[in-house]
């Protein structure tokens, strides 16, 4: 029997087809806040999922795009999106972390189009506006959000979603875990501000300059291949970002106090 | 005398924050980030003047410093950048070879 289900991430609705039950009790499990039913989808994809050995298992990670078609490549899956037409076919063996890692590359195509981008950093909303918290692996991006209030909302402890809008760049929330494997919540807020997260003795908050904060941010976006034309629009999405959020950097000591300076 | 030229590297995207000149490599995802004065040379890297020149009219005219130091620190400079990729030097006028938007673009 053929199953669609629609996982809506940052307001892309994108609809995955296939006839494999298990599959989409998968799916339905890691991605549960961002299954919607009525909006009507930005991509489709039909997934045939294919026995281990079928696709080369050691196959690093490929990808490929021109204008308008799409190709990624891996061990576990193989991806193939004619983007003028918005549809994909997947094949993929059958896991829960495939699908997942094709949404984040994805998204990380579409957002490219539009100003927008993937971050490492996790965020959360506290007084309906989205702070992000970036920094490289240890840097405290899943234990700060831990250690937030009950008045805040986790967007991401992992990878935080970012779009430029006519109000200004928003902060969606995002099912993509780090290792507290827990979804985000699949609601989104303006984003008031950057954090760069280190761990120091004390707390402490500093104001960064815009280099400094495009620094930060290309050390951080995700991105899976990279042309001269794809890497002047992510450096412009950086740079142009830097220019209207405020970015600090954030030193802490990992206990709760930290919150009271974000707000 | 040194009749060295520089041009900006090819396949590399640049932009002007704040002062400093952000280069992104589309070959490796390297990330550069050159002060006020190496901004400035790299903004004058036009490939067709000569490196003497973009010494005297933009590094000695902006800053404190002699013309032989000034020489020696900015050939050492343009140096190190060759050898990562983000510059290329030589003996002869080049064409020029990145597009407009190369030479960055200023953001505050």
């Amino acid at each position: 029997m053929v199953s669609s289900v629609v996982v809506s991430i940052g307001d892309v609705p994108v609809s995955l087809t296939t006839t494999d039950a298990s599959l989409v009790a998968l799916i339905e499990r890691r991605f549960g806040r961002f299954l919607v039913t009525s909006a009507r989808p930005a991509f489709h994809f039909d997934i045939t999922v294919v026995a281990a050995g079928v696709l080369d298992a050691d196959a690093d990670l490929r990808v490929t795009a021109t204008t308008d078609r799409w190709s990624l490549q891996r061990g576990d899956f193989s991806v193939q999106l004619d983007t003028s037409a918005r549809r994909g076919w997947i094949r993929q063996t059958l896991n829960p972390y495939s699908i997942d890692s094709i949404l984040r590359i994805v998204h990380t195509l579409i957002l490219s189009t539009e100003g927008g981008f993937l971050l490492h950093a996790s965020s959360a909303i506290r007084n309906g506006r989205a702070f992000l918290f970036t920094g490289p692996s240890g840097a405290g991006k899943t234990t700060l959000v831990g250690l937030a209030p009950g008045d805040v909302t986790v967007l991401t402890d992992e990878i935080s979603y970012i779009r430029r809008t006519d109000r200004g760049y928003v902060a969606f929330g995002t099912p993509f875990a780090g290792d507290r494997e827990e979804s985000g919540e699949a609601v989104s807020a303006p984003v008031a501000s950057l954090f760069r997260l280190e761990q120091t003795p004390e707390n402490l908050q500093e104001r960064l300059g815009a280099a400094s904060a495009v620094r930060a941010l290309m050390r951080n976006i995700l991105f899976f291949t990279l042309d001269p034309a794809l890497s002047t629009r992510l450096l412009d999405a950086a740079c142009d970002f830097a220019a209207v959020v405020p970015a600090f950097r954030l030193g802490f000591t990992p206990d709760a106090r930290v919150w009271k300076t974000i707000a | 005398m040194s009749d060295l030229f520089i041009a900006r590297g090819e396949r590399l995207a640049a932009r002007k924050v704040a002062g400093e000149m952000v280069i992104l490599s589309a070959d490796d995802s390297s990330l550069f980030v050159l002060n006020a004065v190496g901004a400035s040379i790299w903004e004058a890297a036009d490939g067709g003047t000569p490196l003497e020149t973009i010494v005297d009219d933009i590094i000695c005219r902006q800053y404190e410093i002699d013309r032989d130091t000034a020489l020696r620190d900015t050939i050492e400079f343009v140096k190190a950048l060759e050898a990562q990729g983000v510059m290329r030097t030589s003996n002869g006028a080049m064409v020029e070879g990145g597009d407009a938007s190369s030479s960055g673009e200023e953001v505050r």
